[in-house]
């Protein structure tokens, strides 16, 4: 037990509970009450610097300002407010002049000088790595591989669609693309997708097919009833113009082929496709992002697999 | 009764009444304002109140609670800005009731997620999120492409929105006054007396769950998605413009 008599002359609250317990009112520690009147300061110069007090329909701005170039290339110096500051950090902080001295650069070069330049390589690598985590890997994978074939392509394999050369890489990010396939469900027989897929299994080699239906699957592809050949081409290597797939290699884009575990599936997985045609969307990023960005993209697609 | 110390001490009554008046300034004087400060909500053109459709999408959004993962609030900075877009203006949610903005982000932003993706995308997405993003912590949402959409209700609905302030139209003066303010084709979807049909409508146009046949909460949940953050023409703005408002 403390020895109570030194705080003889502190004062008490004056009630009393239980007879006999009484409570002290200290003074608030001086250090307390000083921090105290110093917020209390702070507060009002913050009133005088920044945005702070509503007055009738409007407030009162501060003293503080912010300038930034508007859009017109004229000087602009306003009252300190969150977005003011956030065009001026765009414009010069440090962090986006070192990003916008790059990014210049860049812009200003052609894609061969940009895929000469280790230099500018190397910031292109990891600003477009950032870019495409941010909006193209929910469709075609982190690393330009999706989670499974048939409803978006496969970025690092050597086959394109629409054109791998750096101008079809950018056309296809800019204006986006549709894969458009008819579907041949009411329009041809089940014999004669059949013998389509037989066919096409056959072109790029290595799948059992059965010869008869190869051979009449060859007409069909060929024939005005069907018109394979419009898009696919007569050797079936596909149209960059029409995004038509290649059917004499080992790559598959819709059709999941090469995960089927038998001969069977592999036909049926072909049919699937020929009978409910194809439609897949890749949305256009011309509005969305800008020229700079879509350029640093195009250069990493080039370099994901196979840029022509 | 003096107030001093003591009373309100041993006075529960009187010290609950006092605290909450203390911490209530605090509020007041943020809130309040803002209702009458000219400034607060920006002019700007394009934004106008969700179609029928996109309103009920709006509720299944809010049901299935995915504002506890995603915020629609870009702000002001540079790392926001290069991720999501625009930052969010006050006027792209004027006729949000309750808005969205939010501060918890498990998942990404969603204020400018429309037209990122395909709808094909989305409904893959929601129905199974790793089918598309293999590292998704997401949940699944497989009964919104089984569910049909209970637009029985949708008119009733587009009256307690209007009852606080959102301008959907149900007599012909209020009519005219969208036609003015929005243009004919807005006005239309705006038109209470017209809801199930303008509903039905654009679900079938949209076509957004690849299912022609009937009005799922997919097609409704993917049509509010797919209108997030598209309303304002930001290239049609100075970049000082709505520093202007603040
Ligand atoms: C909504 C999903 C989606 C998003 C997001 C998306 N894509 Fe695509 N992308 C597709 C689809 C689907 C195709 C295939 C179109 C077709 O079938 O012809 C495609 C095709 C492509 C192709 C052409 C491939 C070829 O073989 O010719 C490139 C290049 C490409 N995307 C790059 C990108 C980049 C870069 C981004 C990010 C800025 C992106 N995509 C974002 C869905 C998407
Ligand atoms: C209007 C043009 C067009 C016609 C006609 C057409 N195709 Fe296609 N086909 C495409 C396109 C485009 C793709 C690639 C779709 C995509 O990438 O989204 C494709 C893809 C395919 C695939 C999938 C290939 C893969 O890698 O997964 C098969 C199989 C196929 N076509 C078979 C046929 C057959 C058989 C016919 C004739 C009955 C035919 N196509 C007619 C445009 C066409
Ligand atoms: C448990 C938290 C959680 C909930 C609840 C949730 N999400 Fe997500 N969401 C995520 C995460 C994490 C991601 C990022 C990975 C991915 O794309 O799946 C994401 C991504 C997304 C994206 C893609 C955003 C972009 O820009 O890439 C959309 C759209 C989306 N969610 C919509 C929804 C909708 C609609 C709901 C409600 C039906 C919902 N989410 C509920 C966590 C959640």
């Amino acid at each position: 037990m403390a020895d109570q008599s030194q705080h003889k002359a502190v004062q008490t609250t004056g009630h009393a509970w239980d007879g006999d317990l009484q409570e002290f009112n200290n003074p608030l520690p001086r250090w307390w009450l000083w921090t105290f009147y110093a917020t209390v300061v702070f507060a009002i110069v913050y009133w005088i610097i920044y945005p702070a007090w509503p007055v009738g329909k409007n407030f009162t701005k501060g003293l503080a300002t912010t300038t930034f170039v508007n859009s017109d290339g004229r000087e602009v110096t306003m009252h300190w407010n969150t977005r003011a500051e956030f065009i001026r950090d765009m414009q010069s902080g440090e962090e986006a002049l070192k990003q916008k001295a790059y990014l210049e650069k860049v812009a200003g070069a052609s894609y061969e000088e940009i895929l000469d330049d280790p230099d500018m390589m190397a910031f292109t690598q990891s600003l477009a790595k950032v870019l495409f985590a941010d909006n193209c890997a929910a469709c075609h994978g982190l690393g330009g591989t999706p989670a499974e074939v048939g409803n978006f392509p496969n970025l690092r394999d050597d086959a394109w669609l629409w054109g791998g050369s750096i101008a079809r890489i950018e056309q296809t990010i800019r204006k986006g693309r549709l894969g458009y396939m008819p579907s041949f469900g009411k329009v041809l027989s089940n014999e004669e997708i059949e013998a389509l897929a037989h066919y096409v299994l056959s072109l790029p080699g290595g799948h059992d097919v059965d010869k008869g239906l190869v051979a009449r699957g060859n007409k069909l592809y060929h024939s005005e009833q069907a018109g394979c050949y419009y898009c696919h081409t007569n050797s079936g290597e596909g149209l960059y113009s029409q995004g038509a797939a290649d059917h004499t290699d080992q790559v598959w884009t819709v059709a999941d082929v090469n995960a089927a575990d038998s001969a069977a599936e592999k036909v049926e997985r072909v049919k699937s496709v020929i009978r409910n045609g194809i439609q897949r969307r890749m949305p256009a990023w011309e509005d969305r992002l800008g020229d700079e960005e879509i350029k640093l993209l195009t250069v990493y697609v080039h370099g994901l697999g196979g840029g022509q | 009764m003096k107030l001093n110390h003591e009373s309100i001490e041993i006075n529960a009554g009187l010290m609950i009444v006092l605290i909450m008046l203390a911490i209530s300034i605090g509020g007041l004087v943020e809130v309040v304002p803002l209702y009458y400060i000219e400034d607060t909500v920006e002019k700007v053109d394009g934004v106008r109140p969700y179609t029928p459709l996109e309103q009920r999408g709006r509720d299944i959004f809010i049901r299935e609670g995915c504002y506890t993962c995603h915020s629609q609030m870009i702000r002001p900075f540079r790392d926001e800005d290069m991720r999501y877009g625009h930052y969010s203006l006050a006027a792209e949610s004027q006729y949000d009731h309750p808005f969205q903005w939010g501060s918890k982000r498990t998942g990404p932003d969603l204020a400018r997620v429309g037209g990122k993706y395909s709808n094909a995308w989305h409904v893959k997405h929601l129905n199974n999120p790793r089918s598309v993003v293999p590292e998704s912590i997401m949940p699944n949402y497989p009964w919104l492409l089984e569910t049909e959409l209970d637009y029985s209700d949708i008119a009733a609905r587009m009256r307690a929105l209007k009852a606080v302030g959102v301008p959907y139209s149900e007599t012909d003066d209020e009519y005219q006054a969208n036609v003015e303010k929005f243009g004919k084709e807005v006005a239309g979807m705006l038109d209470i007396n017209n809801a199930e049909r303008n509903l039905i409508v654009q679900a079938e146009a949209g076509n957004y769950d690849k299912d022609p046949g009937s009005v799922t909460e997919m097609d409704a949940l993917i049509a509010y998605l797919q209108v997030l953050g598209t309303m304002v023409d930001f290239s049609k703005y100075d970049e000082g413009y709505f520093a202007e408002f603040r």
